[in-house]
């Protein structure tokens, strides 16, 4: 008995220890490849497209609802202290501290993630993977760096553009439901905003592009079995870059919060 | 030359090549028979370099590509054409970026230039005008046509088939052995193809080996490999369900 649970917990410590290692050699790999001539611009503005401008739609819609359902909770609470001013100050650090870089790269790793690990992982189990390697071409250098650079550019603007969005749709409830004036809900915006507040939610989310990035091409990478073998690999892709966002962005709010 | 020494490589404990001998002359088209999962696509992939063995050396030309970095197995690999299984073509690409894939990526030659060697490529393997249609719109025969062309691209000394007619109904399997001939005697190559249809290794090859429990069990031309006393290799080659090779397993299970 006791030996099965302690084969199990080795088994399943050596399988993180192998996978905490693969991970950390592709990242190593790819930053190794990317000065690397050549860039293949077209490939990595194609990829861009595909992660950024593809994704707008869906956090559009999902910074509003969340700016919007931010500033309607909290006035729950606010309105009994006729301090409905500070909802302002309330959606713009959230969003921008929090909300903005942890939703994007949530909906990055859902949407992009997935097909990242399908696309590659098709090509695994299609041999296309082997044949890169035949025609003489790094599939590291030739799959990744581009992908993982589209991600490291686009994930920090898309959550600029959270953060607006998300903005957005606190006033909407601030100014147009709680009759808030849009020189006061401007005015405790900005004041409370400061540009550390920005500069932190962005070097989070560039973490959560790299984690994304390595996560995704990873599982491709190690995809065997077929279509089963693809769909398994896009559901690990996903639910290892949920958790890894998570803690991470635990990981470093706690670490700002010490260090400012 | 290619040769292969001792060469042993297993996976998750099951040893696949073991100990493993082969020589292959320049000029020569030799066929791997052997069953399926015996390892005769990992011999192929020893010999291109996409797997290293646990234990032996692969020498190409008198030089070892297991102890290779991978700028020297690149190098290396230039000399090399690939037919794949599934013929492995770019899903995203088109069948002029497939073929000259080698060219747009390791060259500065202009699309036009590549755009005529593919041309030229194509119609060697019977195909013209479907160089901007994608791997998709294509029938499976095409697709191993177009493998084919992109394995001949770079003018490559060795040509590797891996199971050239699986897949194929059997008149567009012979066309593709048709064309493996003829692309052996135009382009003077060294040809190793992998298969259990004994029809294509009766038809392509100039020697023929039989793979067997990680080892070479036999080795010769067709007409000594058709007349072998071998009980094991006789079996495989007629196809008879009852022998050596299946003795112990019942196959009443699975009627």
């Amino acid at each position: 008995m006791f030996k099965n649970i302690a084969q199990v917990i080795g088994r399943r410590f050596i399988e993180f220890v192998r996978y905490a290692g693969g991970t950390a050699i592709l990242l190593g790999e790819t930053l190794f490849w990317i000065p690397i001539p050549p860039l293949r611009r077209r490939h990595i503005v194609e990829q861009m497209s595909k992660i950024g401008v593809d994704s707008l739609p869906i956090v559009s819609l999902i910074s509003l609802f969340t700016g919007m359902v931010l500033a309607l909770q909290s006035a729950y609470q606010m309105q009994k202290l006729s301090a409905e001013m500070y909802i302002a100050s309330l959606v713009a650090l959230s969003m921008t501290r929090e909300l903005g870089p942890v939703l994007t790269a949530l909906i990055v790793a859902g949407r992009t993630g997935a097909s990242i690990t399908a696309e590659i992982g098709t090509m695994k189990v299609t041999e296309q993977v082997d044949a890169l390697e035949t025609l003489a071409t790094n599939p590291v250098k030739y799959l990744v760096v581009p992908r993982f650079l589209a991600l490291i550019i686009m994930i920090p603007l898309l959550t600029l553009y959270s953060d607006i969005i998300g903005g957005l749709g606190g006033y909407l409830i601030g100014v147009h439901k709680l009759n808030v004036s849009h020189s006061m809900y401007m005015k405790m915006t900005w004041k409370a905003l400061k540009y550390k507040d920005i500069y932190t939610g962005l070097i989070k989310s560039s973490f959560f592009a790299m984690i994304i990035c390595i996560v995704a091409c990873f599982e491709g990478m190690k995809t065997e079995g077929g279509a089963e073998g693809v769909g398994k690999a896009t559901t690990a892709s996903v639910v290892t870059s949920f958790i890894l966002i998570i803690a991470s962005d635990c990981f470093f709010t706690a670490l700002f919060y010490f260090l400012t | 030359m290619i040769e292969i020494i001792n060469v042993s490589k297993s996976f998750g404990g099951h040893k696949v090549l073991d100990n493993l001998n082969l020589n292959i002359k320049d000029g020569e088209t030799t066929v791997i028979i052997g069953r399926s999962g015996c390892g005769k696509s990992v011999l192929l992939k020893h010999i291109i370099g996409l797997l290293k063995p646990d234990s032996g050396h692969v020498l190409i030309d008198g030089k070892d590509t297991t102890r290779m970095d991978e700028k020297e197995l690149n190098e290396i690999r230039m000399k090399f054409g690939m037919l794949f299984q599934g013929a492995a073509l770019f899903d995203s690409l088109t069948v002029l970026e497939n073929v000259g894939f080698s060219m747009l990526e390791h060259s500065n030659a202009t699309r036009e230039e590549i755009a005529k060697r593919v041309k030229e490529c194509l119609a060697l393997v019977g195909l013209k005008d479907i160089e901007d249609k994608k791997p998709a719109e294509l029938s499976g025969g095409m697709r191993k046509r177009v493998g084919l062309a992109r394995a001949i691209f770079l003018r490559p000394q060795i040509i590797l088939y891996d199971e050239p007619t699986t897949g194929l109904d059997p008149i567009m399997g012979d066309s593709i052995n048709d064309l493996i001939v003829q692309l052996h005697s135009k382009l003077k190559v060294t040809s190793i193809a992998v298969t259990h249809d004994m029809t294509s290794a009766y038809k392509i090859g100039d020697r023929i080996t039989m793979l067997y429990n990680g080892k070479i069990i036999a080795d010769g031309d067709p007409e000594q490999i058709k007349n072998t006393k071998d009980p094991i290799v006789k079996q495989f080659i007629t196809g008879a369900a009852a022998g050596p090779i299946t003795e112990g397993i019942d196959f009443a299970h699975l009627i």
